[in-house]
């Protein structure tokens, strides 16, 4: 398993990814070393290393339960590590990030907000602008004056990603957001995710139990298992990805093999 | 689906109710007929004045008192009795819900206590608040508070408790401060079931000044009531309960346009939020 992981690491450290044009170094960098939590007795997450480069995309997978959200509740600072640290631009994450953004499975958006105001959410000062923007982005800038009750799942999920983006974050955290959805939204939404962190460089981390997500869309995909990572691949391929790739599909399949095997 | 059962049903009555004035019309047909059968019933001699005035007479006797001035100061008595208790015993209730729904600390120091004192019935308490406060105002408005703080406390509680965990968490990932997060999400998670309890409370503060102004007063709708009650004067009986019950319903109102103003981006009340698309 440890043999694993240094020759993914060795590969990987060979062929980083180069910064697309816009802003250089928008992105953090990310270095996850020995972490552990535990809740109670329960232990979650065991011995977590991971190195994540600026403006790269990493996509985390493994099965419901296996500490997935956990570990970008870590990464976030919504809360600590047992054990190990987590290093953000060379810094120890000890509150919450104020750099970084989450997606949750949900959109979470507040009912009682205008579509708007939730793109808004917490920004100071001269916000709508920015807001009308970033719903420009996700192509929701008519939905403005709207109750998020009226938006369907897809929309919804959309005001949210506006809504990560409206701060410029150097750090997105993807906690299933396209879980909920339906295929074709999906994909849509694969896309669009894709497209503005190619615009914004920012490091995404996308938690997943979609192999063929993952394979889409990251330059890493590293599985989550009993606690700790071992397996870590490499995705070279050009984007935006075709759908129903050879070479893709083969390392989905690769994955998905892994994940099973270790469920025995 | 029923509209469809709807226009079966009136297809019986040969299009006569198709028309817009006859279906406004159709729901007060019961109560004009209960006033007719009223009417006639103590008319007649059926039914003897005492028992029962005739809705003339009530209306007469409304118009008499009325133009005395009696009447209006009687009932703005009864109303700034009840909004002074509701005031009092709102804010109080409306404060300890927030606190407790909030702070695990604060709930498990009162909510035990709070949960146990409700158990008592607050009208039992008027022999108490007689002996203690006598029968000036301050009984009347301390038996109101104690009446509408329970349901504001404990659906603010409900209320601040039950708000969305996923949506505070986005709230704090988003930088909100704690009072923006209060402001922006706790307070109106909440607002649904503090009006619940607004509702309740209000229909509470009326039955509970009844009561209290029934037994000891020296003026309001409840005074007026028991003092014609003595002289056998039925109408003014019979008025000071129709009056009670239009304020209850003036107060049942208020709180529907509340609900509806402040709740306009719930789908439940969303009619206003459907013509913003």
């Amino acid at each position: 398993m440890l043999k694993e992981r240094e020759a993914g690491e060795l590969e990987r450290a060979g062929k980083l990814r180069t910064p697309a044009s816009g802003a250089a170094n928008a992105g953090v960098e990310v270095r996850i070393s020995h972490v552990a939590k535990r809740f109670g007795n329960h232990s979650v997450l065991t011995d977590v290393n991971l190195d994540i480069q600026p403006g790269e995309f990493v996509a985390i997978v493994g099965h419901s339960g296996c500490g997935k959200s956990t570990l970008l509740r870590l990464i976030s600072g919504l809360d600590f590590p047992s054990e190990g640290s987590i290093l953000v631009d060379g810094q120890p994450v000890t509150r919450q990030l104020s750099e970084g953004r989450i997606m949750f499975q949900d959109a979470r958006l507040l009912p009682w907000r205008r579509v708007i105001e939730n793109v808004g959410i917490g920004r100071r000062g001269e916000w709508k602008r920015a807001a009308l923007e970033a719903l420009d982005r996700v192509g929701l800038a008519d939905r403005a004056g709207d109750w998020p009750a009226v938006l369907s799942a897809g929309q919804r999920q959309r005001v949210a990603l506006a809504r990560a983006l409206v701060s410029r974050p150097r750090l997105l955290l993807l906690d299933e957001p396209l879980g909920a959805l339906d295929a074709l939204t999906r994909l849509d939404m694969r896309r669009l995710v894709e497209q503005v962190w190619n615009q914004q460089n920012f490091t995404a981390i996308l938690v997943t139990h979609d192999v063929g997500e993952a394979v889409a869309l990251a330059d890493w995909v590293v599985v989550l298992e009993r606690g700790t990572l071992p397996l870590v691949q490499r995705i070279e391929q050009q984007r935006p990805r075709v759908r129903g790739d050879a070479s893709l599909g083969e390392i989905e399949g690769e994955i998905l093999a892994r994940l099973l095997e270790g469920n025995r | 689906m029923p509209d469809r059962i709807h226009h079966l049903f009136s297809g019986a009555f040969a299009g006569a109710i198709d028309s817009k004035v006859v279906r406004n019309l159709l729901p007060w047909v019961l109560p004009v007929c209960l006033l007719l059968v009223w009417q006639t019933a103590t008319h007649t001699g059926l039914i003897s004045t005492r028992i029962l005035p005739a809705p003339g007479d009530v209306l007469a006797a409304g118009m008499r008192m009325a133009a005395s001035g009696e009447l209006l100061h009687h009932i703005a008595v009864s109303s700034a009795r009840a909004a002074a208790g509701f005031a009092l015993g709102g804010a109080i209730g409306f404060i300890f819900g927030l606190l407790t729904g909030v702070s695990d600390t604060a709930s498990r120091l009162f909510n035990g206590s709070f949960q146990m004192i409700r158990n008592v019935p607050h009208l039992a308490l008027i022999p108490l608040f007689i002996l203690w406060f006598g029968i000036d105002e301050r009984a009347k408005l301390y038996l109101v508070a104690l009446g509408v703080f329970f349901p504001i406390y404990l659906n603010t509680y409900h209320g601040a408790r039950t708000v969305d965990a996923g949506l505070i968490e986005m709230g704090r990932v988003y930088g909100l401060t704690r009072a923006e997060l209060f402001r922006q999400v706790i307070f109106p998670g909440a607002l649904p079931s503090i009006l619940v309890g607004v509702r309740f409370a209000l229909g509470i503060m009326w039955l509970t000044l009844i009561v209290a102004e029934t037994i000891a007063a020296s003026s309001g709708i409840g005074y007026m009531t028991m003092n014609a009650r003595e002289f056998l004067q039925t109408d003014v009986v019979v008025l000071g309960i129709l009056i009670y019950a239009s304020l209850r319903k003036l107060a049942d109102l208020a709180t529907v346009w509340l609900e509806r103003r402040c709740l306009s981006w719930h789908p439940a009340y969303a009619i206003q939020g459907a013509e913003t698309r």
